[in-house]
């Protein structure tokens, strides 16, 4: 029988298997934040175990750093204690750091594939679930606990079962203003927020292979929105042209060598799935959410489900929503373009390319966030920051901000937010905040009309 | 990490599905460095309202039920990796959480603290929902050894999975780091051949 794209990664990473038991799986490269590696150097400290490849960590700060002033001493005090932790950690231990203000700095899965650090083939961890981003060079990248996170500091190895697999492909030629969120939005709508667990998933067809290296960033970072522990594509000359010159890039002869090892990463023909789904691109159109969960998604001239389950009732209270109605015209306050799922350079062009020209809502507070020092650069560099500003928005500084909140960027109680991130479960983007997922161009156009309007309409 | 045999105790009921970790601790709580103290704060917003005064109506401030063991909706623990959720619940008092289906790495997470993970059917989860509500006083047992989970009241009962070696190491206190120390000649081997 053949192997899927993921078996040849998992199985060329066995160390050994326990018999009736899970196997021990090698991790090339490990990433940490500040967040959910403390604990993780506690016990290794306690137990007076060292770091056995400290090599091949890279960490970042990026949870609960500021996004404006970052020049400046922290304000929070027990963020200010998190981030001083990290650097002491680090430097105890000899890990490469890229910590506020570095010109590296910026989030975690940002950073990684923007200096070539991400590569196909690959296993990569970190204490964090958006790890699944990865998956989009074809290396098995997933989020793990902190207790796992201390595993692979004292062993560069994890005890895990081996996933089931799936496969979800998406056909034919998305129609104008559809973009790979849109995509991640569907099919979790359709599929919903467990239909992945247990999985990895493989994405394919046309769709994924016409995309490019950051919408399927966009595409794997949602899959653990559906359970799945990560998304993996195949790599092709797309991926290799993304890696080829990046900073931790093999060059020159070594380059085309992996290049040719990269090639064999491909699902074979005979091949199985323990699972599988087809979707065709003409049936996607422009999305939204309008519940508690990602899964709670339509198309955004469409009308919110009729459902009697009681936790659909709960989220529905919770939005201030009532089944069957429209989410055209409401009118909305605020908009944050950022966090790992769309901060990239394109979604930044996606959005000034809309707001050219055209000025910002009175009601509307925009929060515009980088996913990276190196993004902020280059949105200078191409003078998109021009255009923000002419139309009365202003650029923040990187990090995860709004997306999680655990800064101070936080949405006000009761407000609503459409939001580019990944997550719009209660209290998300703060205490009583309620959160609409979308687009990076769905999100400039309430920006701009500060409602919800039928993007559609607007483009054909 | 502390055995774990046999819990038997109440139960407090939680029937709302889909439950995320952000809900079992918001991001806000994540600024500790230690494991500790997660318990004050587990389910934050619904335990409390916005000027911190106690939400009556939710199961974990209701007098009427207690216990070790939290019984929920379908999918829980969705959404981040934050192994806080998994301390918060066990620092809160909690040794077993009883769903019809979790998330991945919450149930890795779990399993990695000594707190239980029981996987039942969608029947036996609604029947033990019902049974708790219409009396709190019920007693239910989770045995790991044998695997089984039992409403003492009625002895209705159901076996859950787990794998073997996750079970050997709840039944002992091992932990993973234990067993992968161990591995250290097979893991610097297999980095020899693939260098």
């Amino acid at each position: 029988m053949g192997k899927t794209l993921f078996d040849k990664v998992w199985d060329k990473h066995v160390v050994d298997s326990i018999p009736d038991g899970p196997q021990i799986l090698y991790i090339d490269k490990h990433l940490i934040h500040e967040v959910t590696s403390p604990q993780a150097f506690s016990v290794l400290e306690e137990r007076n175990i060292p770091l056995l490849r400290p090599k091949q960590i890279v960490a970042t700060a990026d949870h609960n750093t500021p996004t404006v002033n970052q020049h400046l001493p922290i304000k929070d005090i027990l963020s200010r204690n998190q981030l001083a932790k990290l650097t002491k950690n680090c430097a105890k231990n000899n890990i490469e750091l890229y910590g506020l203000g570095h010109e590296n700095n910026g989030i975690i899965h940002v950073i990684a594939p923007e200096l070539g650090i991400t590569q196909p083939g690959m296993t990569m961890v970190c204490g964090d679930s958006h790890t699944s981003t990865h998956g989009a060079f074809g290396a098995i990248a997933f989020g793990i606990g902190t207790s796992q996170v201390a595993q692979v500091f004292a062993s560069q190895c994890l005890l895990l079962d081996k996933p089931k697999s799936m496969r979800i492909s998406v056909n034919g030629k998305l129609q104008n203003g559809v973009l790979p969120k849109d995509v991640a939005l569907y099919v979790i709508a359709k599929l919903g927020t467990d239909a992945g667990t247990g999985h990895f998933i493989e994405f394919s067809g046309d769709v994924f292979e016409k995309m490019t290296m950051e919408g399927r960033m966009t595409v794997c970072n949602m899959s653990i929105e559906m359970g799945a522990r990560g998304g993996m594509i195949a790599p092709d000359q797309t991926t290799y042209d993304y890696v080829k010159g990046r900073d931790f890039a093999p060059i020159n002869i070594a380059f085309d060598e992996k290049v040719a090892e990269w090639n064999s990463l491909k699902t074979d023909v005979n091949a199985t799935f323990n699972a599988e789904y087809t979707f065709e691109a003409s049936d996607i159109a422009p999305m939204i959410t309008y519940g508690t969960n990602p899964g709670m998604g339509i198309k955004i001239s469409g009308n919110i489900p009729e459902n009697n389950n009681e936790s659909f009732k709960k989220s529905l209270a919770y939005m201030g929503f009532e089944k069957g109605e429209s989410l055209i015209g409401k009118q909305i306050n605020y908009v944050f373009l950022g966090s790992c799922t769309n901060s990239r350079i394109e979604d930044f062009r996606v959005a000034a390319n809309y707001i050219k020209g055209k000025q910002k809502a009175v009601n509307i507070n925009a929060w515009l966030v980088p996913g990276s020092q190196r993004v902020a650069k280059q949105i200078k560099e191409e003078g998109l920051d021009e255009i923000f500003v002419e139309a009365g928005f202003e650029l923040r500084q990187p990090g995860c901000s709004a997306c999680l909140a655990m800064n101070e960027d936080k949405i006000p109680e009761g407000e609503y937010c459409v939001s580019t991130s990944n997550r719009n479960f209660e209290g998300r983007q703060g205490q009583g905040a309620k959160t609409l997922l979308a687009s990076p161009l769905v999100a400039a156009a309430t920006a701009i009309e500060g409602k919800i309007i039928d993007i559609t309409k607007y483009l054909n | 990490m502390e055995k774990f045999t046999i819990v038997q105790s109440r139960a407090i009921p939680l029937a709302i599905e889909n439950i995320d970790t952000d809900q079992i601790i918001p991001a806000r709580f994540l600024k500790a460095t230690d494991r500790k103290g997660f318990g004050n704060n587990v389910f934050r917003d619904w335990r409390f309202d916005k000027e911190g005064n106690l939400n009556v109506g939710f199961a974990l401030n209701d007098a009427k039920y207690s216990g070790e063991i939290l019984v929920t909706g379908h999918n829980f623990g969705c959404g981040s990796s934050r192994e806080h959720a998994a301390w918060a619940i066990g620092d809160y008092g909690f040794k077993v959480v009883v769903s019809s289906f979790f998330a991945d790495i919450f149930k890795g997470n779990a399993l990695n603290n000594g707190l239980l993970p029981v996987e039942v059917s969608p029947e036996f989860l609604k029947q033990l929902l019902d049974t708790i509500i219409e009396n709190p006083e019920t007693e239910i047992k989770v045995d790991l050894k044998a695997q089984t989970i039992t409403l003492l009241g009625t002895g209705e009962s159901e076996s859950f999975e787990i794998n073997d070696y996750k079970k050997t190491c709840l039944l002992n206190g091992y932990d993973d780091i234990d067993y992968l120390l161990n591995q250290k000649e097979k893991i610097e081997k297999f980095e020899q051949q693939n260098s």
